[in-house]
């Protein structure tokens, strides 16, 4: 299969906001428009990739990410993730992952107590074999904006050292050209991205729907999906 | 029909803010006293807010036509024709009360006011802008207040998905006790697919979507139309409370809704609620309407009928729907889970006919609220003599980097970055260029154009000389526009002044409308929308006037777009619209006379506004053929600011040649207009052109790879110094 062939459905909750972002982003890479799948659907179809995209599903109401993880289609989600299938979540979609517990951790308050909308710098870790992470050298460098309240990631430190000797974080903010402290919200050990036990599913914060082309001033978000495309084209 | 606990006196008027004489023409106009509810439509119809009774009589000599104009002032929104069969729509509004005495809601609900309008129009919401003035930074409520109107534009713009995109942000302490929150939303649309308010077909069905009717905002119209006074805390349960979740759904539940083709005709419930969308919609129209307030989906008991037409709730629409659409619509409105409720009809008599619990509880003729709506000629004087300040009288031999430095670590200068990181300045992935550009940019989303848009206003220009300050706010948006490369196309304005019954600030707005339309008129920006928000005072202080600006221009390809910051070491740096023999600059009114000079006002920059469209035009050539590779327009802080702006942005420094003689602070700070800094390759082909163009250009310096910036041989400071000033300041002020 070419990543030209490759099935992608997009989730939308209400609230959602960057799910339109996010299917340009994919049809530039794949040339083919992924679907958009509404909440209230019970099941989804065969597909190769699932993405949960930005934005404040639900208002963010209760708990950012809460209500979107048990509303109706996100048991079809969690089936095709059950089967080994691939899910992206993107900063309300890493949220609502972690709602679920597709992946480890939980997103707090920025440390900041602000909003923060900016590039930051992003290194690869040492990981597991996975497919959004295998086309990149650990220690490799990338930039990549994000726009969030609540990205702190926690988790207590057996279970970030367990993270760490499993290989499951993916992605790290680092010191590099962008300007302000390198981790913008108080996440633990740096984290900005993190996998699931088997590999297959990445919770990230930052945004690489808004890094696609010359006019973005930025294509390492392009550069980030068009490996993770290929890699489960592979 | 009246109860005995409802007989309205004029004491019940006055305190609704109507006069004696307004009073007296409700009565005769209905042939009777009216009841509690039709008082308080009438005055909220009647109030400075909605009837614009002490701005029309000038509003009406701003120009407002043009071959770009599709809709002017008068609809929910301006529309301009972009090309491709597109259409700009957009409008700038003031939420300064509410923000003041609850400063996260009353900002927010501003940015889903001014978004409404927009989309109510056809339009999909694509980048929102702002204009804020808080009191000076050391006053006790400035960090509360900046806290949270930022908070609150950031909470409603982030979660509904619209990217903020620029705007302006200033403090002086003339804003302590009343700040300023302008909020500014652009929209496109298809030009043959733009929904108007005027309601049509008798009998066809009024729906009423949204978001349930509480006892939030009540009167807010009439509170916007008051000054404040140590009261004014005691007004915090009149400010409305947004939900930024529910807008997005009732934006969706709209497009989606008007994409189906079963809209007449549709309003927002704004100011004055229920109330002013009704009676808009017919007036326009030229029809009545009778709506049952029973069915009205209400979130509170006991609603009466008063407080239903008078609630600012957020998040509301009224519209027309062709008569066998209802079905169509409720299904999108099920799907967005918002309410949906049929609550009247058209009706053919001009009355606005309220019915509750099975009785009448207003009946009017609607043409007098609208066409009988008070209007005023309040007396107003000539505009005061200023003297022009000499410039040598006021510099020093300081060098020009310790100045600087100083200037840029000042809150008026210094980086707006703490309140621009906290809004989501790139959803819907179309920003080309975001907050700190001279404009920002989007994409026109799948095509190769783009939108230029700016929000400009000087008001210490306008205290000193308002017929000027209003060329200025124009010109400056439009230097800002032409720099970035785009066409500017047409303007919104946001007037904002103190009490207009006095003459000295009725002055203010006469002239600075004056010179707006002046402006507007020999740039061919015409007004296609705006807001007006008068008694902003506290205790009988006025605010330093403040006329602001909204610009939209287009960009016919985005590849030739360009920035403010330095490109490329070795390039070439000149001044357009200065000359060679200039030493010395107009410090009157500058930034540098207000942080070094006495209290005393002299006269701003003048303004030439022919000059100003020729060097603009000039420059977007010089941008669209690919010789200019940055542009700035220098405004607050003169040349040297421009410079280290263009500078830090860019990290790469710079070598200038400052004047032997004269007088360098003049020449460092001083504002006069219609000058750019740009850069280029090919500074013999630059200066050509602008020969033939008959503008003035000088080259004064050259991009240096060295991150330093050098005024001459002796005086020279580092770019990462000047970084630690221009960044620190806010922040600090904030911790």
């Amino acid at each position: 299969m070419t990543v030209s062939a490759m099935r992608v459905a997009i989730i939308v909750f209400p609230g959602s906001n960057c799910d339109r972002d996010m299917m340009v982003a994919i049809e530039q890479l794949t040339a083919r428009r992924p679907a958009l799948v509404w909440h209230k659907e019970s099941t989804l179809d065969a597909v190769d990739l699932v993405i949960i995209p930005g934005g404040f599903s639900f208002g963010d109401y209760l708990r950012c990410g809460a209500l979107a993880g048990r509303s109706s289609i996100m048991n079809a989600v969690l089936d095709h993730a059950a089967r080994g299938g691939a899910v992206l979540g993107i900063c309300n979609g890493f949220q609502v992952l972690t709602e679920t517990g597709m992946v480890p951790g939980v997103l707090m308050r920025n440390a900041g107590l602000k909003f923060a909308c900016r590039d930051v710098d992003l290194t690869f870790g040492e990981t597991m074999n996975s497919p959004f992470t295998s086309g990149f050298e650990a220690g490799q460098i990338i930039t990549i904006p994000i726009a969030h309240n609540e990205g702190n990631y926690f988790a207590t430190n057996d279970e970030l050292q367990q993270l760490e000797d499993n290989g499951q974080i993916a992605l790290r903010y680092c010191e590099g050209k962008s300007f302000g402290a390198s981790n913008p919200n108080g996440s633990a050990k740096d984290v900005a991205g993190v996998l699931s036990s088997n590999g297959r599913v990445l919770g990230m914060m930052p945004h690489p729907e808004r890094a696609m082309s010359t006019l973005h001033g930025n294509q390492d978000g392009a550069h980030f999906l068009k490996k993770s495309l290929e890699a489960l084209v592979s | 029909m009246t109860s005995a606990s409802d007989v309205m006196t004029f004491d019940h008027a006055a305190a609704m803010g109507l006069s004696r004489d307004e009073w007296n023409l409700i009565n005769s106009r209905l042939g009777r006293v009216p009841n509690q509810c039709e008082l308080g439509i009438f005055s909220a119809m009647w109030s400075e807010h909605c009837s614009y009774k002490s701005s029309k009589k000038w509003l009406k000599t701003l120009p407002v036509d043009g071959p770009q104009v599709i809709e002017g002032p008068g609809e929910n929104a301006g529309a301009i024709d972009i090309g491709d069969g597109l259409a700009a729509i957009f409008k700038i509004e003031s939420h300064n009360h509410p923000s003041f005495i609850e400063p996260y809601q009353g900002a927010a609900t501003g940015v889903g006011g001014i978004l409404r309008d927009v989309f109510t129009m056809g339009a999909r919401p694509v980048a929102l802008l702002n204009a804020l003035r808080f009191g000076e930074a050391g006053h006790e409520k400035t960090r509360h207040l900046v806290g949270g109107v930022v908070g609150g534009i950031g909470g409603y713009g982030n979660c509904i998905g619209i990217p903020t995109v620029g705007g302006e942000v200033n403090f002086h302490k003339s804003y302590n006790g009343n700040i300023l929150v302008n909020a500014m939303a652009v929209g496109l649309a298809n030009s043959d697919r733009i929904f108007r308010s005027a309601a049509t077909g008798p009998g066809n069905p009024i729906i009423y979507v949204g978001a349930k009717t509480g006892r939030d905002g009540i009167h807010g119209a009439t509170m916007a139309s008051a000054e404040f006074s140590d009261e004014t805390e005691s007004k915090r349960p009149t400010v409305q409370v947004g939900d930024p979740f529910t807008g997005k759904l009732l934006m969706e539940a709209c497009l989606e809704l008007m994409a189906s083709d079963s809209v007449l005709s549709i309003q927002d419930m704004g100011a004055a609620g229920l109330t002013s969308s009704s009676v808009e919609m017919a007036s326009k129209g030229g029809l009545g309407m009778e709506i049952n307030l029973d069915l009205v989906p209400s979130r509170e008991e006991a609603m009466s009928a008063y407080e239903l037409m008078l609630s600012e709730s957020q998040e509301r629409m009224l519209m027309v729907l062709k008569p066998d659409a209802t079905e169509t619509a409720r299904a999108i409105f099920d799907k967005w889970d918002l309410d949906f409720m049929p609550i009247g009809k058209v009706t053919e008599t001009g009355r606005l006919v309220l019915l509750k619990d099975g009785g009448i509880a207003c009946d009017i003729p609607i043409a007098p609220l609208v066409e009988d709506a008070p209007e005023y000629d309040r007396p107003h004087d000539a505009a005061p003599e200023r003297a022009v300040l000499r410039s040598d009288t006021l510099s020093n031999d300081r060098p020009i980097s310790a100045v600087l430095r100083e200037m840029l670590g000042h809150v008026d200068l210094a980086s707006r970055r703490w309140i621009y990181e906290q809004y989501d300045s790139q959803v819907m992935a179309d920003t080309v260029a975001g907050p700190g550009g001279d404009a920002a940019i989007i994409r026109v989303h799948g095509t190769q154009r783009g939108l230029a848009m700016t929000t400009d206003c000087t008001p210490r220009y306008v205290e000193a000389d308002p017929k000027t300050g209003g060329m200025q706010a124009v010109a400056e948006s439009y230097r800002n526009v032409c720099a970035v490369g785009a066409k500017p196309l047409a303007i919104t304005n946001n007037l904002n002044f103190g009490n207009p019954e006095k003459p000295d600030i009725m002055t203010q707005m006469v002239q600075s409308v004056i010179g707006m339309g002046d402006a507007a008129r020999h740039l061919d920006t015409p007004v296609v929308s705006g807001n007006v928000s008068l008694y902003n005072e506290t205790d009988g202080k006025a605010i330093q006037p403040c006329p602001v600006i909204g610009m939209v221009g287009v960009l016919d390809n985005l590849d030739k777009a360009v920035g403010n910051r330095f490109v490329a070491a070795g390039e070439t740096i000149l001044v357009v619209g200065q000359n060679d023999t200039q030493s010395d600059g107009w410090l009157g009114a500058s930034l540098y006379a207000s942080h070094y000079g006495s209290d005393t006002i002299y006269a701003p920059p003048p303004v030439d506004l022919a000059a100003e469209r020729r060097h603009g035009e000039f420059i977007r050539d010089q941008i669209d053929n690919g010789t200019i590779s940055a542009a700035h327009d220098i405004s607050d802080g003169g040349l040297a600011v421009g410079l280290a702006e263009m500078a830090m942005r860019g990290g790469l420094g710079a070598s200038i040649h400052c004047p032997d003689g004269g007088d360098r602070h003049g020449w460092a700070f001083g504002e006069d207009q219609a000058r750019y800094i740009v850069t280029t390759t090919d500074a013999a082909s630059l200066k050509a052109a602008a020969a033939s163009a008959a503008v003035e250009i000088v080259e004064i310096g050259t991009v240096m790879r060295d991150e330093q910036l050098k005024f001459g041989d002796a005086d020279t400071i580092s770019i990462s110094a000047l970084v630690d000033a221009f960044e620190g300041c806010i922040p600090d002020l904030m911790a």
